[in-house]
């Protein structure tokens, strides 16, 4: 068996009154494809925001490769090994493409204000690094040919890819995706599929948000349910397939469009 | 093949840089004594002005408050040479090392804010600093202002005429710019715009938002802060009503004129704002006689809106490539000329 | 006894700079609410409301008519302002509207440079300005008329918000944009309606303080950032919390300038504003909210 990665134990948010997550356990072995689902507003993003130090639990704890990351800032945590995309698309859009990912190589290069300023030996070989990092990254998701555009002229389903060639620039051994497919058509969903799948055989993890089901249970290895903040189910596709608690969950809400 | 084009990223190439050097060091001997001195008072602007285009047009944060640091590098100058009769270049570290101080004792606490409250609490830093400019008697001269500032003088030469000071200012100016543009064009650069970009995403891929916030800050005060010392030095006489907040709205009305986006737009918000200002002071009292400077501060309140709604990116982008034209570079594609900004407005995200 | 007396005089000043504080703070939370603009150049129709008002009172126009037109013709300023500056760039960032406030506030003060010059000018008080004597301190009507007129006004304006149609369709339009839509009122004239009522709101403000402290084409800075520092302790969001604010900055400062000095009143309430800031952000009486991903 795979050493455990993330680690997350009762992890919990209120926003004033409304307590958003509630006591989620859960963890993730390395090189898995964990899904987590629940209906809308279950919490699923708040628990990422917690998971990625975005949004401070009220309690809980999160470990990673067996250190705690609890309370510790997004950027430490990316340095840890954690990266993310965002539901609401984050790209920079004052930058172009190539840029957007070469940003994600921060973490991985050392130069600073004066060394740059004055442009020291070693900047430039960085530089080099750092933009072929990032053609790398861009053409695993298929963009390359769009590395010199701005970013805010592409499409959605291609701004998507660039933020997961984003998140994955720093080489992190977690990538967690809010709702990947969201705004994507079945073809472009295919493609990022496969582009997961190729990534998870390169040895990186991933945790994901999505309300596809066909995906969900296509790719993932385990399966998280969250309702209403708390979880109520886990396990393999088949098993919560069957479970009844996660039935009766999207049953209640079946009249959403959101629903299996 | 793909691995050549990192080059085709950022333009770096210095053409046209030398050419405007050549012009920059043939015009003072064309130009009669008050344009110079005009061109001086451009230089020292931009100097400001280019320290403040890495905070607000890349990182995306606006400061209302940049006077104050200009003049806290004006008195330390003052006072040390002033008052203390020690060499210029004292003055200057100084002021360098006392807005270092001020800028991060501000900017931890401010840099943490956004929009609406960093406007207000960077307005709020320079109200306070110009007050003890004028509450400091002892030291400042106070309302009356600080008298009989020596001329500039490093390492035995003195810097007493105008030309002399003119080619001090100009190559700190193309300095400065050359320092900014090689930061911008790096790691550093990248996530200062990341920020502006998208601060949370620039965070969760591992930009520590805080400390590249502090540093350009503290980068953007130092700036300031050299050019408020040589414009003591200039000037030879200063007052408190030299760093109002309304020239702290001056500096920011040339960033976006010149365009924020653009690391030549600081300059070039400083040669326009103070070619216009000349121009209109000599214009505006042939049409109307009994009007004075106000009619000024109409037009850049005017023009300033106009520039925000109408031409969001400020001349920079269209002088750039009129620029590029004249020095006869081919222009490449739009990503290569300058950063694809199309809301290359001042400051945050949407 | 003078203790007392120099106390209950402080107090009385206090308020009575807090009152006009209060008026244009209100016009800021109003415009944050409904643009999430903070407005800079809300304290510059303070000073054109007293010019003006200055103005018709010395072309012999009884006063009480000079000051209803100097409000109208400022709420019509507001209105324009909105119209030519706020609306078209209602889809840029942040940082841009500030700005642009910014610029109208420096245009205003340019013109009013132009039109009334740099000398400081005076309204007469409403009334015959006998002082009253209150337990050893003056009182002067004038101040009366300040606090009055300003607590009036902020009723009028509670009333507004809650009470009248359009006033409700504001507020719908803050908590719920289709809502507000569906009382087929369009939320692009949201911005215009909250603009506006803050510059009449601003214009009071001037008019009522020129009788005691004068006028000039500068006055709009100051207490535009005194009614921020007021609006940022309410949060920005908070009305009643902004006016509890803007007491205490006028009771603070009258302190300041009566116990201590003059030089550093402002200091020390921009040291106030800063100190809010930095403790809490949201203001003292706010709970925490945050952009969502
Ligand atoms: N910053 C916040 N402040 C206050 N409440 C919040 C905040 N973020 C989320 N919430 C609330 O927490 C609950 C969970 O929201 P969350 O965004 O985590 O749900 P979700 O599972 O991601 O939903 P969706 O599938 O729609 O993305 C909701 O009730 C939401 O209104
Ligand atoms: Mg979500």
């Amino acid at each position: 068996m795979s050493k455990r990665l993330l680690e997350v134990k009762g992890l919990t948010k209120a926003f004033g009154g409304v307590v958003a997550v509630s006591e989620v356990d859960f963890h993730l072995n390395q090189g898995e494809i964990v899904a987590v689902i629940g209906p809308n507003g279950a919490g699923k993003t708040t628990l990422f925001n917690m998971i990625t130090g975005v949004l401070p639990p009220t309690s809980g704890q999160v470990f990673f490769d067996g250190k705690e990351l609890t309370g510790k800032q997004p950027y430490q945590i990316a340095e840890a090994g954690i990266t993310r995309t965002f539901q609401n698309l984050q790209v920079f859009e004052n930058m172009s493409v190539i840029e957007n990912v070469m940003t994600g190589v921060h973490c991985r290069l050392k130069t600073g204000f004066l060394q740059a300023g004055l442009r020291l030996m070693g900047v430039k070989k960085e530089e080099q690094q750092a933009f072929d990092i990032a053609m790398s990254c861009l053409e695993k998701v298929g963009i390359a040919d769009l590395a010199f555009e701005p970013a805010e002229v592409l499409p959605y389903g291609n701004q998507r890819l660039l933020e997961i060639a984003r998140a994955s620039a720093s080489s992190p051994q977690l990538i967690l995706l809010d709702e990947p497919m969201a705004g994507l058509n079945p073809q472009e969903s295919r493609q990022l599929v496969d582009i997961i799948k190729k990534k998870r055989e390169e040895g990186m993890s991933f945790l994901f948000v999505e309300h596809d089901m066909e995906t969900v249970m296509g790719i993932s290895d385990r399966i998280v349910v969250i309702d209403y903040g708390k979880k109520i189910a886990e396990g393999t596709p088949a098993e919560i397939y069957e479970n009844e608690k996660v039935i009766a969950a999207y049953l209640g809400t079946e009249d959403e469009e959101e629903a299996i | 093949m793909n691995h050549s084009r990192v080059n085709d990223l950022y333009n770096r190439h210095y053409g046209g840089l030398f050419l405007f050097i050549v012009v920059l060091a043939i015009v003072p001997f064309f130009v009669n004594s008050f344009f110079l001195s005009v061109l001086i008072l451009v230089g020292l602007y931009a100097i400001v002005t280019t320290g403040l285009t890495m905070l607000m047009g890349y990182a995306g944060q606006i400061s209302l408050g940049h006077a104050a640091f200009y003049g806290v590098g004006a008195y330390a100058s003052a006072v040390m040479t002033g008052t203390h009769g020690m060499p210029g270049i004292v003055g200057v570290l100084v002021g360098v090392i006392l807005s270092i101080v001020i800028a991060v004792l501000i900017g931890i606490p401010t840099l943490k804010l956004k929009e609406n409250y960093l406007a207000l609490a960077t307005l709020g830093f320079g109200i306070i600093i110009f007050t003890f400019f004028k509450e400091l008697k002892e030291i400042t001269g106070g309302l009356n202002g600080f008298f009989g500032i020596p001329s500039f003088s490093l390492f035995g030469f003195s810097f007493d005429t105008d030309l002399k000071f003119y080619f001090l200012i100009w190559v700190l100016l193309i300095i400065g710019i050359l320092f900014s543009k090689n930061v911008i064009d790096s790691r550093v650069g990248r996530a200062l715009r990341s920020i502006h970009g998208s601060d949370i995403a620039a965070n969760s891929i591992g930009v520590n938002i805080q400390q590249y916030k502090l540093k350009v800050f503290v980068l953007s005060a130092v700036y300031a802060s050299v050019a408020g010392s040589l414009y003591a030095h200039y000037v030879t006489f200063i007052n408190p009503n030299l760093f109002t907040a309304m020239e702290s709205i001056n500096f920011l009305i040339m960033v976006v004129i010149g365009g924020s986006a653009n690391i030549w737009g600081g300059m070039i918000g400083a040669i326009v704002y103070v070619l216009l200002n000349e121009l209109l002071k000599d214009i505006v009292p042939v049409f109307f006689p009994n009007v004075g400077g106000e009619f000024q501060i109409v037009f850049f309140g005017v023009l300033l809106v106009a520039i925000l709604i109408y031409m969001p990116q400020g001349l920079a982008p269209t002088l750039g490539k009129l620029w590029g034209r004249l020095v006869g570079r081919k222009s490449k594609k739009q990503a290569v000329t300058g950063p694809p900004n199309a809301d290359a407005t001042v400051g945050g995200s949407k | 006894m003078e203790l007392t007396s120099q106390f209950i005089q402080l107090i009385f000043s206090g308020l009575t700079i807090g009152s006009i504080y209060a008026l244009v703070a209100i016009g800021f939370v109003i415009t944050y609410n409904i643009t999430g603009v903070l407005n800079f150049a809300q304290g510059d129709f303070a000073m054109l409301g007293a010019m003006l008002a200055i103005t018709f009172v010395s072309m012999d126009i009884p006063m009480g008519l000079g000051i209803i037109l100097s409000i109208g013709i400022v709420v019509l300023v507001g209105g324009i302002f909105e119209r030519t500056a706020i609306y078209p760039a209602r889809n840029a960032s942040l940082p841009t509207l500030i700005i642009i406030t910014l610029g109208v506030a420096i245009a205003i003060r340019g013109l009013a440079i132009l039109i009334w010059g740099t000398q400081p000018r005076s309204l007469p008080p409403f009334t015959e300005n006998n002082p009253i004597n209150v337990l050893n301190a003056v009182l002067l009507p004038q101040s009366i008329w300040a606090v009055g007129i300003s607590v009036v006004s902020l009723i009028a304006m509670h009333y507004f918000f809650n009470k009248t149609f359009i006033g409700k369709a504001v507020t719908a339009c803050v908590v719920n944009r289709s809502a507000a839509r569906l009382m087929g009122i369009k939320p692009e004239w949201m911005s215009f309606i909250s603009i506006a009522v803050s510059a009449g709101l601003g214009a009071i403000a001037g008019i009522i303080i020129a009788p005691i402290s004068g006028a000039t084409y500068e006055m709009g800075l100051m207490i535009g950032m005194k009614a921020f520092v007021a609006a940022v302790i309410g949060g920005l969001t908070n009305a009643p919390a902004a006016i509890i604010g803007a007491f205490m900055i006028g009771i603070l400062e009258s302190f300041t300038e009566g116990l201590w000095t003059s030089g550093y009143k402002d200091a020390i309430s921009f040291a106030l504003l800063l100190l809010v800031l930095f403790f809490m952000p949201n203001g003292l009486f706010a709970k925490a909210t945050g952009k969502r991903v």
